[in-house]
């Protein structure tokens, strides 16, 4: 186990004019290893949530554990804490100040008291995680494409070898290709490094096809914490707290009202795409080239359970 | 002539060496031609640097092109003294609403445009009660914009831009920064300024979907205006955008690859309710 809450709450100003309760009575565990996504509207408590994590923000009441100990307790290394809970903030390149992206990278190993060897070896291993070619190491990070610099940013959160990675937002600003290639490379350090991924995004397609698990805020309380699956099937009491699922929850919702037998709780593309195509074919009324759609089920099948890539 | 017209427009960043010399010329729009009409609805599509948001900041001559034309209804932004009408015609909405909101209220905010063009007090409030009329604001004039949800911010944006009365509305990415609510508050917004008032609107974004209601998109690559045409034409053509770095909304790519699997549907289908009439028609 890894990241757990207890009865958490965070009021901003306390006792003042400007009173404002940002989380009220968070209970969650999260354990290692898992990729979790975090939803809400602006202003529902997300980053405030994400801030506990790695002890920047102390709860008003409460307590946080990280592996089993209380991260405020008197003599508790918060300072290794942040290095094991790797926060990754909105805009991340806005951050970058080295003068090349291999110092930029270094500078989290070198404030941990790495030796310089090291730190190179773990900026390397770093950028190459988050595919970013060689030929950019000795480059100005300012000279670097929007997607290429947010992901000199996250090299240098995972150049500390964190357990724990949180990102807010990693793609919003970025182009269709350049959001599939971050969060394909952060699906990608999931596996490899088994670090637990927790990503806060506003694009519930993304969410409904890289994470296992959404927790969604609205006004400062856990309302949904589940399956994306059973998530998204509340779309109606997401609409509701601004939010939404993806456009193929409607799709299916839309087909099913119609009368035909698909599963409504597909929510990727490739997911969508068996269920209809099982559909049509049991439908006897179409004449399909059925021989074809069946390779094609199954392969699509077989795609899916290997986590799909092309939807 | 349409309210913009440009002809072969080229832009140059110049890179500048240490001895302030420039060494490096990179070409972010290289010779583009297009007019479009007034009171349309134009999307702009592209990859991170193809040139996209070069091209709209040359729409409100906050860029001067290094070669070839631009008219903005029918006025040279090159000729100084025609520079200023244009801002007045081409308004602009960025993607981060904390950096386009100055005022303390939000009537102050949005009546900041029509102050700075000397505009009499009367009719600046005439103008400030349009505008939030427009944008569906009016119940949060008093307040202060640091209280507003990022799509109502981008709304009090886009509300000083029309209190300049533009003929024309250029959002660089309006809803990037947004929440699904607020992205679908942000489009709702332009769409009926577009329909009710006319005014022509160029909207660059990366929401595929938010594309669809376009008349015209044009897409950009490395500078050059590659693809051209409406949503349906644009979007039927899946493989071609992806080599773009683009994508379709995920109905479209549902329905073409169901497609490519034998079900017959047509090209092309751009919206929810037009797949599910296609597939229920053959169930």
């Amino acid at each position: 186990m890894s990241i757990k809450l207890e009865n958490v709450t965070y009021t901003y100003s306390p006792e003042t004019a400007y009173e404002m309760h940002a989380l009220k009575t968070i209970n969650l565990e999260i354990p290692q290893g898992q990729f979790v996504g975090v939803i809400g509207h602006t202003g529902s408590g997300k980053s405030t949530l994400i801030q506990h994590f790695n002890g920047l923000i102390k709860p008003t009441s409460g307590t946080v554990f990280f592996e089993g100990q209380d991260i405020w307790k008197e003599g508790y290394p918060l300072k290794q804490l942040r290095s094991q809970v790797g926060l990754v903030f909105q805009y991340p390149e806005h951050q970058l100040f080295e003068t090349d992206v291999l110092k930029d990278v270094c500078f989290g190993p070198k404030n941990q008291g790495l030796s310089e060897e090291e730190c190179k070896e773990r900026a390397v291993e770093a950028l190459e995680h988050v595919g970013l070619a060689e030929k950019y190491f000795d480059k100005s990070p300012f000279e670097l494409s929007g997607g290429q610099k947010r992901r000199v940013a996250i090299a240098g959160v995972l150049a500390m070898n964190p357990k724990v990675l949180v990102l807010d937002e990693p793609t919003a600003g970025l182009d269709p290709r350049g959001r599939d290639d971050i969060l394909e490379q952060i699906s990608f350090l999931h596996k490899t490094r088994s670090i637990t991924i927790i990503l806060v995004s506003h694009s519930m397609e993304d969410i409904a096809k890289y994470v296992e698990r959404i927790i969604v805020m609205n006004d400062g309380e856990k309302c949904f914490d589940d399956m994306p699956k059973e998530v998204f099937s509340h779309y109606k009491e997401l609409e509701e707290m601004g939010l939404a699922a993806p456009q193929i929850t409607y799709i299916m919702h839309a087909l099913k009202e119609r009368g035909m037998q698909v599963d409504v709780g597909a929510i990727t593309v490739a997911e969508a795409k068996v269920s209809i195509l099982q559909a049509l074919a049991g439908d006897k009324g179409l004449e399909l080239s059925s021989g074809a759609v069946k390779t094609d089920i199954t392969a699509a099948v077989k795609n899916h359970s290997g986590k799909v890539r092309h939807d | 002539m349409g309210i913009i017209q440009a002809t072969k427009l080229v832009f140059e960043y110049l890179k500048y060496g240490e001895d302030g010399e420039a060494k490096e010329r990179d070409r972010a729009i290289d010779e583009v031609s297009l007019d479009v009409e007034e009171g349309q609805f134009i999307a702009v599509l592209g990859h991170n640097g193809s040139g996209k948001s070069t091209l709209a900041k040359h729409i409100n001559a906050l860029l001067l092109p290094t070669k070839g034309t631009l008219y903005v209804d029918s006025m040279n932004p090159a000729k100084e003294n025609e520079l200023w009408k244009i801002r007045q015609k081409a308004g602009m909405v960025f993607q981060n609403p904390d950096n386009q909101i100055i005022g303390n209220i939000v009537e102050e905010d949005i009546a900041f445009g029509p102050e700075n063009l000397g505009i009499e007090t009367k009719d600046i409030w005439v103008r400030v009660n349009e505008s939030l009329e427009a944008v569906g604001m009016t119940a949060y004039r008093k307040k202060s914009p640091n209280r507003l949800s990022g799509g109502q911010k981008q709304r009090v944006a886009i509300a000083g831009v029309v209190a300049m009365r533009p003929k024309c509305i250029v959002l660089d990415e309006p809803t990037a920064m947004l929440d699904p609510n607020g992205r679908k508050e942000v489009l709702r917004t332009v769409r009926e300024l577009n329909r009710k008032e006319n005014v022509t609107v160029i909207l660059i974004t990366h929401y595929m979907e938010e594309v669809v209601f376009a008349d015209n998109v044009y897409v950009m690559d490395n500078g050059h205006l590659v693809m051209q045409g409406t949503p349906r034409e644009i979007f039927s053509q899946v493989d071609k955008l992806k080599e773009y770095r683009l994508d379709v909304p995920q109905v479209t790519l549902l329905a073409h690859e169901l497609k490519q699997s034998g079900v017959e549907i047509p090209d092309g289908i751009l919206t929810i309710e037009e797949l599910v009439d296609a597939l229920c028609q053959l169930n």
